[in-house]
């Protein structure tokens, strides 16, 4: 019974996988008083979005003063293939759940933490891009300003306070890798109930 | 003679009435204002105001938008009048909005808004707005706060009782102020009496969100002065009521010869059987030339429909169309009560307050008492449908307005004040003076079936000492008043626009959610759009030249042109692709002989340039848009006519030559 259980719950994790792409990973919110209601962006793990059609457009005319580079989700590999890999990770881990055993479990896990991990240092790269690689010619250069914004927390960018901070779809993520960690420990509870009976 | 006795009288009397106001008279230029009336109309930075109030604005042919309590005025919104600030009836997309049988008249005299409504309440759909000098009617959509439709009315001069709309805005009416040979022809002003005619017409509105204005019918009338309207509501829905003066049908020095009567009418139109009879054609088809201009938010423009006939009514042929109420002496205002049943009379030259019952009204219909009949319009005994007299409230009564809890509000422009009064008792209950004669007053929904009682608005003709002068010309003014307590309270007092002569207000929660941020630039229809830069060009066809311009944060494409020649026709149609709030872009050109462009996101509008001279003509953005705005700027070379050049144009580093 228990193990079945066990099972349950590497699959649900598994699927659970899935709901990144109904919600987005990171959110990235600019703040200043002419933009009373801030204008969020949603890097997802296949699209980069706004509250609105053209919050992206809007993000780029004011990105253009200061040199920085025109964000274009269709020139952004990862966006193509990372869906890819959220799609095999979620059948594997189905599979696992239907026909692996504990060990499985936790490298299914341990896969999931070092995509994750990679993910934010990809997604930090690109911050890092942005904000550093300005156009030389741009009209608004403000000395040893760089633009990248914060991985994590809020900083103050010229006029502009940028506040990022892990969305929803990272959530699920994590949610993932602790219901196949549960999954692990479960089926491992179950051993031991197991040999206090033999013995 | 005898009225010029009684306006002297009259005078004489709001003088020692004034005299005796040692109150609100010399001793405080505030009046009887309370300690805390700051706190009650000043909304915090930010904070957003509570009703919307639309004014008109009179000989400036606008209307205004303010925000009540604060008096704050956020847009004018251009109507009949050219408006070089934002291109209206200057820009090509817009020019077709003025035009009328009579060719392009730009400007007018805008009158009465009112708002749209649904089961006698404001919805918030629509504004409209009459013209009075050139008749016609505007209807302003309340999600962009812009002038979409403009239609005519023909057979019609000085269209003044309009629009007052029935309860479901079936109807707009417009009652002409002057009466005309009827269809027009070459008459002496002489033969007024034999001749001349009035022409009420009812515009109905399409119940969709486009709001279609179309003339359904017109009815025949004898030759009065057709002042004022509101349509009937709840029991009396179904009618429209319009004052007449000059039932004398003087045609020279009106001013006495049409004040002669001891009593006047109030001419009460029953329009659904008036559908009857159009639905079984008992009318007749008048060629009637009128235009019909609607603006399209797709396309971004106006176009003029060609009306060459309307439906007319003739009373004579259709018994129960038409009945008259006699109304002591030249009714300027006729105002029904929330409940329907109360229509009142605003003799402005009578001593007492009239107010007609309209139970009592359908019950002398049915017993046929009438006293007379004028060209086939059975006149109705006075005493058989009058419900009470508010006796000897002031000097000069002009309209009222209720609160929804069984008063009303009557304004006095000779007495210059306020005066509040019981419905059913007809007693004065409250007086308070205005500064100085009181036109129309608006209560927020005051002439609908649920007003929102808590404000009134006096619109007040003369201004004189009230704020810092500015030479001989002064503005009207507005002032507020708190109703809500049982004495009526000033408030606050602010300029206005042009005249003021009535208003109209609604809850800010029925329209600020609709409010539209944008023009979505992939639903933009223009003929001469262009979605993006790449799309940018320059065309010539003979000596036209199609300018395909872009606005976006900080530039124009192309931003410079050349093989411009003199002799040509330039059309700058210009696309701002701003996708947000806030971002419009202007256009201007040195030596336009229009105006300049002001083009919100995803619009687009065209300017007509005919260079008079060879050389360098620069353009640049007029609306400050953004940290680059001042270098949002280009040239436009002109070469003399016989050069042999081809266009060519660019922006940074491309370049493009045309054919």
């Amino acid at each position: 019974m228990k193990k079945k259980s066990s099972r349950i719950v590497m699959i649900i994790g598994s699927l659970m996988l899935l709901l990144v792409f109904m919600f987005p990973l990171w959110s990235i919110t600019l703040e200043a008083p002419q933009f009373p209601e801030g204008i969020n962006m949603y890097i997802w793990v296949n699209q980069i979005t706004g509250d609105t059609e053209s919050t992206l457009q809007n993000m780029n005319i004011l990105n253009h003063y200061i040199g920085m580079q025109k964000i274009e989700p269709d020139s952004i590999p990862e966006l193509q293939y990372f869906p890819y890999v959220i799609i095999l990770m979620s059948a594997l881990g189905v599979l696992f759940g239907l026909f692996g055993n504990r060990k499985t479990f936790i490298i299914w896990a341990i896969i999931l933490i070092i995509l994750g991990i990679l993910g934010v240092y990809d997604f930090y790269m690109w911050e890092y891009d942005y904000g550093h690689n300005l156009d030389p010619r741009a009209p608004i250069k403000v000395p040893g300003m760089v633009y990248q914004p914060p991985l994590f927390g809020s900083e103050y960018l010229l006029n502009f306070r940028a506040i990022s901070y892990p969305a929803l779809g990272s959530l699920f993520l994590g949610g993932s890798i602790l219901f196949s960690g549960l999954a692990f420990f479960m089926s491992k509870e179950k051993k031991e109930i197991k040999d206090e009976k033999a013995a | 003679m005898k009225t010029k006795l009684f306006l002297i009288l009259a005078l004489a009397l709001s003088i020692v009435l004034t005299g005796c106001d040692s109150d609100g008279g010399k001793g405080s230029k505030a009046g009887m204002i309370g300690s805390n009336a700051a706190e009650k109309v000043y909304v915090a930075p930010g904070e957003h105001d509570e009703f919307y109030a639309f004014l008109s604005g009179g000989f400036s042919g606008q209307v205004s938008v303010y925000g009540l309590p604060s008096g704050r005025l956020f847009k004018v919104i251009p109507v009949f009048s050219q408006d070089g600030e934002k291109g209206y009836g200057y820009n090509e997309e817009t020019k077709p909005m003025l035009e009328t049988s009579h060719g392009f008249v730009p400007w007018d005299d805008s009158h009465h808004p009112e708002l749209s409504q649904t089961d006698g309440v404001p919805d918030g759909r629509f504004l409209f707005i009459n013209g009075n000098n050139t008749p016609r009617i505007a209807k302003i959509d309340l999600r962009t706060f812009e002038t979409t439709e403009i239609i005519e009315i023909p057979n019609s001069a000085g269209n003044h009782s309009s629009p007052f709309t029935t309860e479901n805005s079936e109807y707009l009416v417009a009652g002409t102020r002057f009466s005309i040979p009827i269809t027009e022809t070459d008459v002496s002003v002489k033969e007024y009496a034999e001749k001349f005619q009035g022409m009420l017409t009812f515009v109905s509105v399409s119940p969709d969100e486009v709001g279609d204005m179309e003339i359904d019918f017109q009815i025949l009338m004898p030759g009065f002065d057709y002042d004022l309207a509101h349509s009937g509501k709840g029991p009396s829905h179904g009618w429209t009521f319009f004052t007449t003066y000059n039932t004398e049908k003087a045609s020279t020095m009106k001013e006495v010869n049409a004040s002669q009567n001891d009593k006047d009418f109030i001419a009460a139109v029953n329009w659904k059987k008036a559908q009857e009879y159009i639905k079984a054609g008992k009318f007749h088809t008048m060629p009637s030339n009128y235009l019909n201009n609607e603006y399209s938010d797709h396309t971004h423009m106006a176009t003029s429909k060609k009306m060459t006939s309307t439906r007319v009514l003739i009373p004579s042929e259709c018994p129960g169309l038409v009945y008259y109420l006699p109304t002591p002496k030249s009714p300027h205002g006729v105002d029904v009560d929330p409940s329907g049943e109360y229509i009142v009379g605003n003799g402005k030259l009578s001593a007492d307050l009239t107010v007609h019952s309209y139970s009592k009204m359908i019950k002398a219909i049915e017993a046929k008492a009438f006293e007379k009949e004028i060209d086939g319009i059975p006149v109705l005994k006075y005493d058989q449908v009058v419900a009470g007299v508010v006796e000897k409230p002031g000097l000069g009564p002009l309209h009222t307005e209720f609160d929804g809890k069984g008063f009303a509000y009557t304004t006095f422009f000779i007495s210059s004040e306020v005066v509040k009064w019981k419905l059913g008792t007809w007693e004065i209950v409250d007086r308070i003076p205005s500064y100085y004669s009181v036109g129309h007053l608006m209560i927020p929904g005051g002439d609908s079936r649920k007003p929102w009682g808590k404000y009134l608005v006096s619109l007040n003709k003369i201004t004189k000492d009230r704020y810092l002068p500015t030479g001989p010309e002064l503005a009207h003014s507005a002032q507020l008043y708190d109703i809500s307590g049982d004495k009526m309270e000033l408030l606050l007092d602010f300029p206005t626009i042009g005249e003021p002569h009535y208003a109209q207000a609604i809850a800010a929660d029925v329209i600020k959610d609709k409010s539209l941020k944008y023009y979505k630039l992939d639903d933009n229809k223009h003929p001469y759009a262009v979605k993006n830069e790449k799309d940018t060009r320059v065309e010539r066809k003979g000596n036209e030249v199609h300018v395909y311009l872009t606005t976006i944060r900080s530039h124009f494409s192309p931003d410079w042109i050349e093989g411009v020649k003199l002799g040509d026709v330039v059309y700058f149609h210009l696309t701002n692709l701003e996708q947000d709030w806030d971002v419009p872009h202007g256009f201007a050109i040195k030596g336009a002989n229009n105006a300049e462009l002001l083009v919100m996101p995803g619009q687009t509008e065209t300017l007509k340039w005919i260079p008079k001279s060879v050389g360098m003509f620069p353009m640049y953005c007029t609306d400050f848009c953004s940290a680059l705005h001042q270098e949002m700027q280009g040239y436009v070379r002109v070469h003399p006519a016989n050069a042999n050049v081809k266009l060519s144009w660019g922006l940074g580093e491309n370049e493009t030559q045309g054919k």
